[in-house]
């Protein structure tokens, strides 16, 4: 079996000859050249290579591009409409959430999939049991966990996430 | 990583023949530990046989008032379900004290059960290890020790077992749904995994090509006053030193039911029966905490590197017993 049917930001692929070998992220890098995701551990330490698939935020690098038959896959790119930067990219830019970008697109994807999940009302390790979850930055910092950033660009991170966080639950 | 062929399971009993008929395949669960070992040359399978599209992805009540855990049910989801989290609290404490985020969509329960130890000699492939490549010898002994074992450990193995989900669903006597090329078995967890022994390379009961379908929590009204507490060097994302999982119920003062259970000491999840034995039907004081803390930790025998955790252990039961029991420090 080497055919996979997958949609990436909303086109759908019809892909033969898929190596087993090939990750979520070797396939979206090496042969779709959506280079956005980025290859940081390749262990699933880091969380750069984070996507969203069917909506839920994952580690590319650590799964097997063929288990992902039917899947519907956002990636950084995907996020845009047109020249409409995502609220959550725009917020990173707004707050400098960011120094040399590497860990950012995985950075803004968990974002995304974080603020479902926290909507939803998942509970936190930090949090309380209730239904709702109030995403103050200790919320944030623990659930944003799996995302590594070098340079340390963690305040401004925290400050983009709330930004949305805020406008979003006000809306 | 070597090759491999891959497929996707639609039938648990096809996939079961599949696997049992062929020494060379695994299944394939969320991948967040086979794949990567895979890539470290830790495993090399000639076959994968993709499991999580089969249909055991509920979580659900039983009829004598347990609940029936799918073993394809992701670590997240388990951790936010309701029923756990009103009956079983340790539970989804123990989940979301676990990995990250991204990790916990993607991780299953059957695979957290399947996990393999983070042991640093076990995943470099360029050091001696006897669970790894039996009989090449145990780095870690002599080695650094900061996260293996103080209990139940052997001259073949300090490794200790790494979930923080098993350590709460032994403390709750939960039972794994096993099916086999012969059918179905039932194992109880606290028999699922095994110590290292002679054979550290076998890490549980299973024989090659059964597969876990589910995971049964009993009815366990004490559960409901339950906490998992972790200590790491990390405040997130981060193995455990040690952990605990333990339900209290006092009454009138007098303890009348207890389970309690130890993460990061052992080579499985350790379940404390002495100090369990040391706390039902006496008085719910600190003094009687330490005196059941001292008889489970009484057989500890730590490496130079981590007889910290003797008392770290101990203190942080001791501290757990009183938050649930309401008794002042």
């Amino acid at each position: 079996m080497d055919a996979l049917h997958i949609a990436i930001n909303g086109v759908a692929l019809d892909l033969k000859k898929v190596d087993a070998r090939t990750t979520l992220l070797d396939l979206l890098r090496d042969r779709l050249h959506l280079t956005g995701s980025k290859k940081g551990c390749d262990h699933g330490q880091c969380g750069a290579c984070t996507v969203l698939a069917n909506g839920r935020r994952i580690n590319a690098c650590l799964s097997l591009a063929l288990a992902h038959e039917g899947d519907v896959i956002t990636t950084i790119e995907g996020l845009a409409q047109g020249d409409t930067l995502h609220p959550m990219q725009a917020a990173f830019v707004e707050h400098d959430g960011f120094q040399c970008g590497y860990c950012t697109p995985g950075q803004i994807c968990s974002a995304i999939g974080m603020l479902e999940e926290a909507r939803r009302g998942q509970p936190s390790h930090v949090g309380s049991d209730g239904g709702h979850v109030e995403l103050d930055d200790a919320e944030i910092r623990e659930r944003m966990s799996g995302n590594l950033c070098r340079c340390g660009a963690y305040v401004n991170i925290v400050a983009a996430i709330r930004d949305v966080a805020r406008r979003t639950s006000a809306s | 990583m070597n090759p491999f062929a891959y497929e996707r399971a639609s039938d648990a009993v096809r996939a079961v023949a599949a696997v049992a008929a062929d020494p060379g395949a695994m299944f394939l669960g969320g991948g967040t530990n086979l794949v990567d070992h895979m890539r470290l040359g830790v495993a090399a399978p000639e076959r994968l046989v993709d499991v999580t599209r089969l249909p055991f992805d509920r979580v659900e009540e039983t009829p004598e008032g347990g609940v029936r855990i799918g073993a394809n049910v992701r670590n997240s989801d388990l951790a936010e379900h309701p029923l756990i989290r009103t009956r079983y609290p340790m539970l989804s404490q123990a989940l979301l004290s676990g990995a990250s985020g991204q990790l916990r969509n993607m991780a299953t329960t059957a695979g957290n059960l399947l996990q393999r130890t983070r042991c640093v000699y076990f995943q470099n492939v360029g050091t001696p290890c006897n669970k790894r490549r039996p009989g090449s010898g145990c780095s870690a002994i002599g080695g650094y020790t900061r996260y293996h074992a103080i209990l139940g450990a052997s001259e073949h193995c300090i490794a200790v077992h790494p979930s923080d989900m098993a350590v709460a669903m032994v403390a709750l006597d939960a039972m794994v749904m096993v099916l086999g090329p012969s059918g179905e078995r039932q194992i109880p967890l606290i028999d699922f995994h095994r110590l290292p022994g002679d054979a550290p390379e076998r890490d549980t009961v299973l024989q090659h090509g059964e597969l876990i379908t589910a995971v049964m929590l009993p009815a366990l009204p004490l559960a409901a006053h339950s906490l998992y507490r972790k200590v790491r060097d990390r405040r997130s994302f981060a193995f455990a030193l040690v952990s605990v999982a333990a339900a209290l119920q006092v009454r009138d003062g007098t303890i009348q039911d207890v389970r309690i259970a130890f993460g990061g000491v052992a080579h499985k999840p350790w379940r404390a029966t002495r100090a369990e034995e040391t706390l039902r039907g006496y008085p719910a004081t600190p003094e009687q905490f330490a005196r059941a803390a001292d008889a489970e930790l009484g057989s500890a025998q730590p490496q130079p590197g981590n007889a910290f955790k003797v008392k770290m252990l101990r203190n942080t039961l001791i501290a757990m017993l009183r938050d649930l029991a309401g008794v002042a420090g």
